[in-house]
């Protein structure tokens, strides 16, 4: 376990360097610079501003610089937001980020996993159609649709919750639920289908004829082997989480990372273009790994160490 | 199979009613603006009431019967975060918009937009205006209690003007001072920049040469003092509100939430805070320009659009239509570069008929909506009313013809080349490269693509002159013509055209030692019309501030420079 463990980290590593490599190099070919603005500079002054972010330095200096600072995760000033650290940034909008993408989880994965219990045990009948039809809806329909499609009802005809920002509960709804119906919709799903082929295998025949109650069987038995696929979903379904994020955020006017990670690229803020990159390689590399252990405890049938020792 | 008809019956009816549900939703969401258009549609009747409501609050104004609201609380949009709260590294409006109401400079421009002393009780001219005196008033404090002294004021400007200061990109704003330039790029003494404290009141000014905007200048925020004790060796001082963060102005910055919220409060030290009627300004950073113009039509701001934040394109007709926006004319001019150096481009006929052929009217009309004016000259009719007029007729395609083909003779072509019309990333830069590609192609003939490149990117290309045709837009820092005319003094900058003619530029350079009014007014329009006359761009048409107001709000003063100040608003008892 512990080498495994071990092993998987390494991997981290080794996958962060490649990203960070990558980004810094399509970062700096990207056409255009940080100081870039309609009122151009006097040459003097725009020399004197490369100097000192160190831009005039040989590109593999900065690149070394880079590499030492997204290891020591201290990536200096932002280039737009004058004087503020790239750290601070990353502190200040992660709240936002992280209690929105928390509730937005928390709503797909409960009302998700929820819609394909019911679909599966109502197979073919109204609930099923009912639930497949909420499901459709939620994929089809893109979450900047959908943020509009609840501002309307909710905040400006039913005037129940607040249009936009981030101050309580109520301001929190709305961007959620936006976030929410697309991964939502793939759980309801994702776990149909699978609730499905549990509840026609054998062993829950054995316990239906055992005289075990409708209850017990589709809980203890079908649900706990029915959610795997739903656990694994849930690496990926962060990385969508926290890249949807930025529309949504932009949208309710939340002031949350998202929204930085996608306005660096078009500020050319490099500092921040970098931090954001590598806080969130790190933050999905994780929850991957997270998930992978977790899915070794619920699933007995998997063996973690035994892969890794293997692999 | 009964029982499967009924079942598959009220699936087609679930079907049905979710469909008409789902229609209905996806109406209302993917043209959020046009629903405000039904909005707007319904509040018709109450519109025009509206409208006679807010004219009779203006006289009751006059006549000074008017009840101040209890709660002096402004709510507006800023849309993102403000850069720079440093007055010295600021270089945006979204900055220049805060730090207007928490800094003061030696002047301030008044609601008539000319400058009045504001920090400076009083100043002097030297005979050859190259001089000025300024005494800074008793009663000026700092937000702290520390008096406002002339040596704040150098310092301020001297820190701008140190080469060692990095992200000071303004700085050449201070250039018409005496040895400040020398003093930034070429290694001079900042010793040597005439600013010079003369006694802890009395700050003198050596300018480089004559320069009749310069009361103008010592009212933008560049110009702001700082306050030396506090500021000098805390790097930090203006990356957040708290004890650092002093000030001198009619507000003071309460708190600043990063990426969410400003909110300033009156400031009761102000040397003028009778004046200043607001308590509380409450300013946030809404992006989506929807959601802000939702936000006001909800009552939750008081105020939508320029110059803070913009409102949505598609909603600017039915705003228009049931009279609810107002517009004021904005010192700034949209259009198109032509590189000179390109072929067809290098022919000045080819570029007249480029540029006569675009029917301004029209864009303004049924594009931007905003009462823009068409634009057939340089320089702003807000600053030279003789822009009205313009150099040449809008949409004369005869005449573009006749160019056109002396154009085509004198280049040995047969017909025009096909050419680029390249604009950066926007809805309405989009809309009105298609509509003059459309004229283009149908008044000369010629087969024009269009070009769409991320801001960044699109600045890149014009840089190094990888374009035909660009979009390009120009605001006023100050009030005065010379903002517009020193853009194309020299190539490089911010003239991507790569013209440059040697007369046009002795003529500027004439108006910098002229001193008397009349007559440099006179050398700049004797400029304006040979880069008229070589017309390296094609002017298409000249800004206009649009925004909404509740209509309790007065007194707030949209500048023509892009700028707002809250000093003298007020609201008033709903």
């Amino acid at each position: 376990m512990v080498t495994y463990i071990l092993k998987r980290l390494g991997y981290i590593i080794l996958s962060l360097f490649f990203i960070i490599t990558i980004t810094f190099f399509l970062m700096h070919a990207a056409p255009g610079g940080p100081f870039a603005s309609e009122r151009a500079l006097t040459p003097a002054i725009e020399a004197q501003m490369n100097e000192a972010y160190g831009l005039n330095d040989p590109i593999h200096v900065q690149y070394l610089d880079y590499l030492v600072s997204a290891f020591t995760f201290d990536f200096g000033p932002s280039f737009k937001y004058v004087g503020q650290e790239v750290s601070d940034i990353i502190r200040r909008g992660l709240p936002y980020s992280l209690v929105l993408g928390l509730e937005a989880m928390f709503i797909a994965l409960a009302i998700g996993v929820l819609l394909g219990v019911i679909a599966a045990l109502k197979h073919n009948r109204f609930g099923d159609y009912t639930a497949m039809i909420i499901a459709v809806l939620g994929i089809s329909v893109p979450s900047f649709i959908m943020a509009a499609v609840l501002q309307y009802i909710f905040a400006i005809q039913m005037q129940l919750l607040p249009i936009a920002r981030f101050e309580t509960f109520a301001h929190t709804i709305l961007p959620a639920v936006a976030l929410a119906s697309t991964p939502l919709a793939f759980i309801a799903r994702l776990m149909r289908s699978s609730m499905l082929d549990v509840l026609s295998t054998d062993y829950i025949k054995t316990a239906k004829s055992k005289g075990l109650g409708q209850r017990v069987v589709t809980y203890r038995h079908g649900l706990r082997n029915a959610i795997l696929p739903v656990i694994s979903y849930i690496g990926p379904l962060v990385a969508s989480i926290l890249t949807g994020s930025f529309v949504i955020e932009k949208i309710f006017g939340i002031p949350g990372l998202g929204n930085e990670f996608v306005v660096s690229v078009t500020n050319r803020d490099y500092t921040v273009i970098m931090g954001t990159t590598v806080f969130f390689s790190v933050l999905l590399l994780v929850s991957i790994l997270l998930v992978d252990l977790v899915y070794g405890l619920v699933d007995p049938r998997i063996k973690v160490a035994a892969k890794g020792d293997k692999g | 199979m009964q029982l499967m008809n009924k079942k598959w019956s009220l699936l087609l009816t679930l079907l049905l009613t979710l469909g008409i549900v789902l229609a209905a939703c996806s109406g209302g969401g993917t043209e959020s603006s046009s629903e405000g258009e039904e909005d707007s549609g319904t509040e018709e009747t109450e519109a025009p009431e509206e409208t006679e409501d807010s004219g009779e609050t203006e006289e009751e104004s006059t006549n000074g019967e008017e009840t101040l609201a209890a709660d002096q609380t402004f709510d507006i949009n800023i849309k993102s975060e403000p850069p720079s709260l440093n007055p010295g590294t600021a270089t945006d409006t979204t900055s220049g918009a805060v730090l207007d109401q928490v800094f003061e400079g030696l002047m301030r421009i008044n609601q008539e937009g000319v400058p009045e002393e504001a920090m400076a009780e009083s100043y002097e001219v030297s005979e050859d205006l190259t001089t000025y005196t300024f005494q800074i008033r008793e009663d000026a404090v700092w937000s702290n209690g520390d008096p406002v002294t002339a040596q704040d004021f150098e310092f301020a400007w001297k820190w701008v003007l140190d080469p060692d200061n990095a992200d000071t990109d303004y700085a050449y704003q201070l250039y018409v001072i005496k040895g400040a330039q020398a003093a930034k790029e070429e290694g001079g003494s900042l010793d040597d920049v005439g600013i010079t404290a003369v006694d802890e009141k009395t700050l003198e000014v050596v300018l480089e040469q004559p320069t009749p905007y310069f009361l103008d200048l010592t009212a933008f925020y560049t110009y702001y003092p700082v306050n030396q004790n506090v500021v000098e060796g805390a790097d930090d001082w203006a990356l957040d509100a708290g004890e650092n963060y002093v000030t001198n102005g009619p507000f003071v910055l309460d708190s600043w939430a990063h990426q969410d919220q400003v909110v300033l409060k009156k400031n009761p030290d102000y040397w003028d805070a009778d004046t200043v009627k607001l308590e509380t300004i409450n300013m946030y950073m809404i992006d989506d320009e929807n959601t802000a113009l939702e936000m006001y039509n909800s009552g939750e701001l008081d105020w939508a659009g320029d110059p803070t934040d913009s409102l949505p394109l598609s909603a600017i007709p039915s705003l228009a239509q049931d009279g609810s926006l107002n517009i004021s004319p904005l010192a700034g001019i949209y259009y198109y570069a032509f590189n000179t150096e390109k072929e067809p481009f290098n022919n000045v006929n080819i570029r007249k008929a480029f540029a006569l052929s675009i029917n301004r009217e029209g864009i303004v009309q049924s594009i931007t909506q905003r009462e823009e004016q068409p634009a057939m000259a340089l320089v702003p009719p807000s600053i030279w009313e003789e822009s009205n007029e313009g150099y040449f007729t809008d949409n004369d395609i005869e005449t573009a013809k006749e160019y056109l083909q002396t154009g085509l003779e004198e280049l040995g072509l047969d017909e025009l080349p096909p050419v680029e019309l390249s604009y950066n990333t926007s809805e309405a830069h989009a809309a009105i490269a298609q509509a003059v590609q459309e004229m283009w192609r149908q008044n000369l003939g010629v087969d024009v693509t269009l070009r769409n490149e991320e801001w960044n990117v699109y600045l890149d290309s014009m840089g190094s002159g990888d374009f035909h045709v660009g979009r390009m837009g120009w605001l006023a820092d100050f009030n005065d013509a010379i903002n517009f005319l020193e853009i194309f003094q020299t190539v490089g900058g911010n003239n991507y055209t790569n013209w440059e003619s040697q007369e046009y530029s002795d003529l500027l350079d004439q108006s910098r030692t002229e001193t008397d009014d009349a007559a440099r007014k006179e050398i700049l329009r004797e400029a304006e019309a040979i880069f008229m006359e070589d017309l390296p761009i094609a002017p298409v048409y000249f800004y206009t501030n649009a925004w909404l107001s509740k209509d309790y709000v007065k007194g707030l003063e949209v500048s023509g420079l892009g700028g707002v100040q809250f000093k003298w608003a007020y609201l008033l008892e709903e």
